[in-house]
């Protein structure tokens, strides 16, 4: 099945071949319970490329050093390779200065820097922090946290029931108090690309920053940070073929200027005494103790794969198995797909009327077929729809039609089993 | 009162082994298999399905009470997934009316006999431990109170 001729899968403005694709990524090449492994989790992690491994292998097998504290060989090959990444991530994201790149853990590790050390600095009692009901919980809780270490407020944008922003109540909710605007680019279960730059434009017109969950938008979307004029923007390299254990974040100079330090200790400092300490420059002064090293030098090796490939590749064929499940799953009695907005990646959500969601997930898994299920880290946006969960495929360029029909056969099996 | 007589909890399980051998190892049929007897467990009284008599650490939400006879304890299970009740089925249909004392030293071999671990996943497995645990804290509890 997955070995079929995949060239006349591919439509003729697509340049790609995905099964040349398919072969630098090893983990893609295994039987499940016997079955053919058909990986549809990607909103979770992407599989890596060969690319990846083999840096991180590289990596410790000749140039494992400490960086930017030796003077050695080993610890300069090492300093300039993860250096070297830190310029690509900033060609990545089309960010103005390389100082703006600091290396996190994740995502959340990234959103919980800025919740900390800018909500600290710069959030009073009866301020307030705006989220969107679509959040990734990486994306609520800091800002809890935060409202409720200042007595600070937490204000929600509301969302309509396609998955869309409602985007007329955030001039609404906007006003003089509002500090942080903390809201993703890409809903990780709806797959909804929010209107990033209008939203961007109305904060800023109200005085606040805007803080991007930019998760699930790196695998799929070009970032431009300086065209979107962000503030802050999170991301993980490992949900776009990158290591796990990676973060990014993004920060305007000024801001991380004036920002406080979030974690003290190793690098972040200039000069200690037992009595003071001044601190690093930046980026280095948002990156206490020894980093992901061999994750961030990998890094650069997925970003050479998105690189190779381009973004408008990704995008046309994501959209194709989108298309291609919509027509397969869209009109499936007792299925319901949740998020239905027009402009969204390549994910569906749904639910199979009268099937639990994790009994689904098991009987697609003893298939071979890895989906997400649950509430997707995203319980408030469960509560909107009414459901627990969701079963949740999401698509890379690896993917093919095979695969999408492969899971709506598997799906339409178990509607036809167990309703 | 009339004697309860109920097969012992070996036979039970080699009942069950047996049931699952016709499945030949297939994981699909096995997992409906299972569901398929969580759909006939009979459903709870929603009046019990309260934080009592949730178990915790388990993936889905599981329910637990039970009621006593003489000295057999007699277990009532739900859960808001298929497989998991499909799960309690099995679990009660080997301990419930058993007596207190054979619950505490029950070895509930066929879970191992027909690969549940393999099955459900350690996650899972983890919390059908729990429900086993349950069931043997409270058959526990009955013996020390009849005992006392």
């Amino acid at each position: 099945m997955l070995n079929a001729s995949l060239m006349s899968a591919t439509p003729p403005h697509n340049i790609i071949d995905i099964q040349k694709i398919r072969e630098q990524f090893p983990a893609l090449h295994q039987h499940v319970h016997g079955k053919p492994l058909i990986y549809l989790d990607n909103a979770a992690t992407t599989q890596k490329p060969q690319a990846v491994l083999n840096a991180l292998a590289h990596y410790y097998q000749h140039d494992n050093a400490n960086v930017h504290r030796g003077i050695h060989t080993l610890a300069s090959r090492a300093t300039a390779a993860l250096e070297t990444t830190r310029h690509s991530t900033q060609q990545f994201i089309r960010a103005a200065d390389a100082a703006e790149i600091i290396f996190t853990a994740g995502t959340t590790a990234s959103i919980n820097l800025v919740a900390a050390a800018y909500g600290q600095a710069q959030v009073q009692a009866g301020d307030e922090v705006i989220i969107s009901h679509m959040e990734h919980h990486a994306n609520i809780v800091p800002w809890q946290m935060l409202c409720q270490a200042k007595k600070a407020t937490l204000k929600v944008i509301p969302i309509r029931d396609t998955g869309e922003l409602l985007l007329p109540t955030l001039e609404k909710l906007l006003t003089p108090k509002t500090k942080i605007v903390a809201i993703s680019y890409v809903s990780n279960t709806l797959g909804t690309i929010n209107p990033l730059k209008e939203v961007i434009q109305q904060a800023h017109a109200h005085g606040a920053i805007v803080v991007v969950d930019g998760a699930q938008a790196a695998p799929h979307l070009p970032i431009d940070v300086q065209d979107l004029d962000c503030d802050f923007l999170a991301f993980s390299a490992h949900k776009a073929y990158g290591p796990t254990g990676v973060g990014v974040l993004y920060g305007k100079r000024a801001l991380l200027e004036d920002m406080p330090p979030y974690q003290g200790g190793g690098e972040m400092v200039r000069e200690v005494t037992l009595a003071h300490t001044t601190y690093n420059d930046l980026p280095y002064k948002f990156e206490a103790g020894t980093p992901n090293i061999a994750g961030i030098i990998a890094w650069q090796e997925a970003l050479n794969f998105i690189r190779q490939i381009g973004y408008k590749n990704l995008r046309a064929h994501e959209d194709e198995l989108l298309t291609h499940a919509l027509d397969l799953l869209g009109n499936l009695d007792k299925v319901r797909i949740i998020g239905t907005a027009p402009n969204k990646i390549g994910m569906l959500s749904l639910i199979i009327e009268g099937v639990h969601h994790l009994d689904a997930g098991m009987l697609l898994d003893a298939n071979g077929i890895a989906v997400r299920t649950g509430h997707g880290c995203t319980q408030p946006l469960m509560d909107f729809f009414g459901i627990e969960g969701v079963i949740r495929a999401s698509f890379a360029i690896y993917n093919t039609k095979e695969e999408v029909e492969q899971l709506a056969a598997g799906i339409a099996r178990i509607v036809q089993q167990k309703t | 009162m009339k004697k309860i007589v109920l097969p012992t909890i070996s036979a039970i399980q080699e009942e069950i082994i047996g049931e699952f051998q016709t499945l030949e190892g297939d994981r699909e049929r096995m997992l409906t298999y299972i569901m398929d007897l969580g759909e006939q467990l009979a459903p709870m009284d929603t009046l019990y399905k309260n934080e009592h008599n949730t178990i915790q650490g388990c993936m889905s939400k599981v329910w637990l009470t039970y009621t006593r006879q003489e000295d057999r304890l007699f277990f009532e299970g739900d859960s808001n997934t298929a497989i998991t009740k499909g799960l309690i089925s099995l679990l009660l249909r080997v301990l419930s009316g058993q007596t207190a004392e054979e619950i505490i030293h029950a070895n509930l071999y066929f879970v191992g006999k027909i690969g549940m671990t393999q099955l459900i996943g350690s996650q899972r497995s983890s919390g059908f431990a729990n429900m086993v645990k349950e069931m043997k804290l409270i058959a526990i509890a009955q013996k020390a109170e009849r005992g006392a």
